[in-house]
C-alpha cells in the first residue's frame, strides 16, 4: 500500500504540471488588462511601464515558467516559514503578487482559508453526520414513512441549489424571524460563552445550507449502498449465526456499505470548496470562494491562477486519498 | 430419552408459511410435518420452488418478516416451540443449537472480515469465549473441516480461499457451537464435482464424529442416495412422500417421486435416448391448495385429485405418500 501511495504521489506531479499549464493558459487567454482597474488619468506610457514591470509582455512560456517556479518552489517555502518559523524562504525573493492588493497571493489565501475551512468544514461534517444515519435507517426500513420522507427531502435538497436555499433561509430566519444574522462576521473572536453563542448563531445558517445539500447527496449514496448490501447472502449468514440485528446491520452490512460512500465523501471534498463559493457570496463569508470571485471580477490573474491551481491540487490529492481508502476498506483490493 | 419425552430433536407439525406480496399471497409452505431423530440425516428433495428451502428457513425464522409470515404449526426443538418463542430466544438457538450452511460459498461469507473473525463471531456471541479462546477454537474447527495451516489462515480474507475451502469455512462456522441440528441448504450445488465429493465426505465424516442430526436440502438425487438415511420429497410447498432412503429409491409410491427418479440420466443403455423430463410447470401457490398440486402433470390423476388434496397415507414401514393412487394395487385408494 505504501509503495502504491508513493507511486501515485509521483504520478501526481506530471498531472499537476499539466493542469497548471492549462490553468495558466486559460486564464492568460482571457482579455483582461491588469491596469484596467487603475484611474483613467494615468497616461498610456505609464500604463505600458506598469505592464512591463508586471511582466505581462514577456513571451507566454517565460511567464508560465516564472509563475511555475514561484508556485512550486518559492511559495511553498514561504508557506513553511509562515507555519514553522524556520528561516527557509529566500530573503526578498519574488512572490506571486496580486494585481489588486499588491500583496503576495499566498498571504491572501492564508488569511481567507480559516473562514472557508470553518464554514465549509463544519458543514461537511454536519452533512455526513446527518447523511449516514439517514441513509442507514432509510435503507433498513425501505418504503417506510421515514424512508419516503427522507428520500423526498434528500431529493429536494439535492435538486435545489444552495444560492436558493441560502436566500430562503435568510428570508425566513434572518428577516422574518430574526433568529440569526444574515451576514457572517469573520472578525468576530470567540473569547467566552456569550461570544461563542454569537459565533454559533452566525455560523448556523451557512452550515445548514451547505450541510443539508451535502447530506442529501451523501444520504442517497448511503441508502443505495446499504440496500445493495442488505440483500447479500452474507447478511443471511450473519443472521444464521444468531447475531442480533444491530451487529448484523451496523457491523456486517455497514462495513461493506461504507466502501463506496467513503470514496464519494473523499472525492467530494474539493468539490465542496468549489460549491462553497456561492454560499460564501450569499452569506458574505470572506473565504477563498469570495477571494476568487473578487479576483475574477477585477481581472486579478495571479490570484485566479493560484486559487484554481490549489483547487486542482486538492482534487488530485483527494482522488488519491479516495483510492487509498478504497484499498484500506476493501481487502479484495490490494494495489501492491 | 435424555432430553424430554420426545425421541426427536426436531418435530415439525403442520408448518404453514405465507408470503404477502403486492400481487397477493404466496402459500410457500403448506402444512409441512416431519421429524428428525438424533444423528439422523434427512434428505429433502424437490424441484426449484417446491418449498424445500423456505420450509427450513421458516422453521429457524430466517425469512424476512414481512413479507413472510408463519401462519400456523409448531416446531418443537429442545422442549420449545420455535414458531412461538421470542426473537432473542430464537437468536440464541440460531448459530448455537442449529447451524446452517448455504448454497453459494462465494457470497455467503462477508468479504471485508477475516475468516478467523467470522468463525469466532458465533463462539464469542453464544459461548462467551474471549478472543484468545475463540481463536484457539476457530483453529480447531478449521482443522476439523480440513483446512491446512489453520493458525496462519485465520487472518486471511474469504477471497483468498477457493470455493471448496470457503464452503469448509461455512461448515466450520455452522459447527462452531456444536449444534444439535445442521441445516445444509444445497451446500454442494455451487461446487464442481470433485469438490462436491470432498464436501460430502467431510459431512459424512463430521456426522460420525459429532453425532448431530442433519437436514440436507438438494435437488440432486445422486447426492441424496449417497448420504441420506431418510428422504422427504416436496412439491408445491407440501411433503408428497417420505421414506427411508433405500425404500424410496426401490419403491417410490408417489407419481412425482417416480417421475423424478426417471429423470436421472443412466450411464448404461442407449446413448441416443433423450433425457426424460416432467412435462408442465410447478403450480402457482397463490392460494392454499384444495386439490392435489401435482395433478396437472400427473399421469395417474383422476377426478378425486381435482376436488381434494390427498393427506399423507402410510404405504409401508415408516413410508408415507400423499397420493390417492395406490401403486401396489394399481387402483385408487379407498380411504
Amino acid at each position: 500500500m505504501l509503495t502504491y501511495t508513493i507511486r501515485r504521489l509521483i504520478l501526481a506531479i506530471p498531472t499537476l504540471l499539466f493542469i497548471s499549464f492549462i490553468i495558466f493558459l486559460i486564464v492568460k487567454l482571457s482579455p483582461s488588462d491588469p491596469t484596467a482597474g487603475l484611474p483613467l488619468t494615468i497616461p498610456p506610457e505609464v500604463r505600458e511601464q506598469i505592464r512591463q514591470s508586471l511582466g505581462v509582455n514577456d513571451p507566454i512560456l517565460i511567464q508560465y515558467f516564472k509563475w511555475l517556479k514561484l508556485m512550486m518552489w518559492d511559495e511553498p517555502l514561504h508557506l513553511i516559514e509562515g507555519w514553522t518559523g524556520w528561516n527557509v524562504a529566500p530573503e526578498g525573493g519574488a512572490r506571486i503578487i496580486s494585481y489588486q492588493t499588491r500583496s503576495p497571493v499566498m498571504d491572501l489565501i492564508i488569511q481567507r482559508m480559516p473562514q472557508t475551512l470553518w464554514v465549509v468544514g463544519t458543514s461537511y461534517i454536519v452533512g455526513i453526520l446527518i447523511a449516514l444515519p439517514l441513509g442507514i435507517i432509510s435503507a433498513y426500513k425501505q418504503y417506510s414513512i421515514f424512508d419516503q420522507v427522507g428520500t423526498f427531502i434528500s431529493m429536494v435538497g439535492f435538486s435545489v441549489p444552495t444560492f436558493f436555499t441560502g436566500v430562503l433561509f435568510i428570508v425566513i430566519f434572518a428577516v422574518n424571524l430574526g433568529w440569526f444574522p444574515s451576514v457572517y462576521n469573520t472578525t468576530h473572536v470567540v473569547t467566552d460563552w456569550d461570544s461563542f453563542v454569537v459565533q454559533l448563531k452566525q455560523i448556523i445558517m451557512p452550515v445548514m445550507v451547505l450541510g443539508l445539500y451535502n447530506a442529501s447527496q451523501i444520504s442517497r449514496y448511503m441508502r443505495a449502498s446499504m440496500l445493495d448490501n442488505l440483500n447479500q447472502d452474507y447478511v443471511r449468514t450473519a443472521r444464521a449465526k444468531g447475531l442480533n440485528e444491530k451487529v448484523v446491520v451496523l457491523v456486517h452490512v455497514l462495513r461493506n456499505s461504507m466502501i463506496p460512500v467513503v470514496t464519494v465523501i473523499a472525492l467530494n471534498i474539493p468539490a465542496v470548496f468549489g460549491g462553497a463559493i456561492i454560499t460564501e457570496q450569499v452569506f458574505k463569508v470572506n473565504g477563498i470562494g469570495q477571494l476568487l470571485i473578487i479576483a475574477i471580477q477585477g481581472g486579478d490573474v495571479p490570484v485566479v491562477q493560484t486559487v484554481s491551481f490549489i483547487f486542482a491540487v486538492l482534487i488530485v490529492l483527494f482522488n488519491l486519498l479516495a483510492d487509498v481508502l478504497y484499498g484500506v476498506l476493501d481487502p479484495r483490493i490490494r494495489y501492491d | 430419552m435424555p432430553d424430554g419425552a420426545t425421541p426427536f430433536v426436531l418435530d415439525v407439525k403442520d408448518l404453514k408459511t405465507v408470503f404477502r406480496t403486492r400481487g397477493g399471497e404466496v402459500h410457500a409452505v403448506n402444512d409441512v410435518s416431519f421429524t428428525l431423530k438424533p444423528g439422523e440425516l434427512l434428505g429433502v428433495v424437490g424441484e426449484s420452488g417446491s418449498g424445500k428451502s423456505v420450509t427450513m428457513m421458516s422453521l429457524i425464522r430466517l425469512l424476512p418478516m414481512p413479507p413472510a409470515e408463519i401462519r400456523g404449526g409448531s416446531v418443537m426443538f429442545e422442549g420449545q416451540d420455535l414458531a412461538k418463542v421470542p426473537e432473542d430466544t430464537m437468536r440464541a438457538i440460531r448459530g448455537a443449537r442449529i447451524g446452517m450452511v448455504f448454497q453459494d460459498p462465494m457470497t455467503s461469507l462477508n468479504p471485508v472480515f477475516t475468516v478467523g473473525y467470522q468463525i469466532m463471531e458465533p463462539l464469542r456471541t453464544h459461548m462467551g469465549l474471549n478472543k484468545a479462546q475463540a481463536a484457539n477454537r476457530a483453529v480447531e474447527l478449521m482443522e476439523l473441516v480440513g483446512i491446512n495451516d489453520a493458525r496462519r489462515r485465520l487472518d486471511d480474507y474469504p477471497h483468498q480461499f477457493s470455493g471448496g475451502m470457503r464452503q469448509r469455512v461455512m461448515i466450520a462456522i455452522a459447527l462452531a457451537c456444536d449444534p444439535k441440528v445442521l441445516i445444509a441448504d444445497e451446500p454442494t450445488t455451487a461446487l464442481d464435482v470433485t469438490i462436491q465429493a470432498q464436501i460430502l465426505e467431510l459431512i459424512k465424516d463430521l456426522r460420525q464424529k459429532l453425532g448431530m442430526a442433519i437436514v440436507w436440502i438438494t435437488h440432486d438425487l445422486g447426492v441424496i442416495a449417497g448420504i441420506a438415511d431418510r428422504v422427504m420429497v416436496m412439491y408445491g410447498g407440501q411433503v408428497v412422500e417420505q421414506a427411508p432412503v433405500r425404500e424410496l429409491f426401490a419403491n417410490p409410491q408417489h407419481p412425482y417421486t417416480r417421475m423424478l427418479l426417471e429423470t436421472v440420466p443412466r450411464i448404461t443403455g442407449e446413448r441416443s435416448e433423450k433425457l426424460r423430463v416432467i412435462e408442465g410447470q410447478p403450480p402457482m401457490l397463490s392460494k392454499a391448495p384444495e386439490s392435489c398440486p401435482f395433478r396437472a402433470r400427473c399421469p395417474q390423476a383422476f377426478d378425486r385429485c381435482a376436488s381434494q388434496n390427498p393427506a399423507r397415507f402410510d404405504v409401508g414401514p415408516s413410508h408415507d405418500a400423499a397420493c390417492f393412487w395406490d401403486f401396489k394395487t394399481g387402483a385408487p385408494r379407498h380411504v
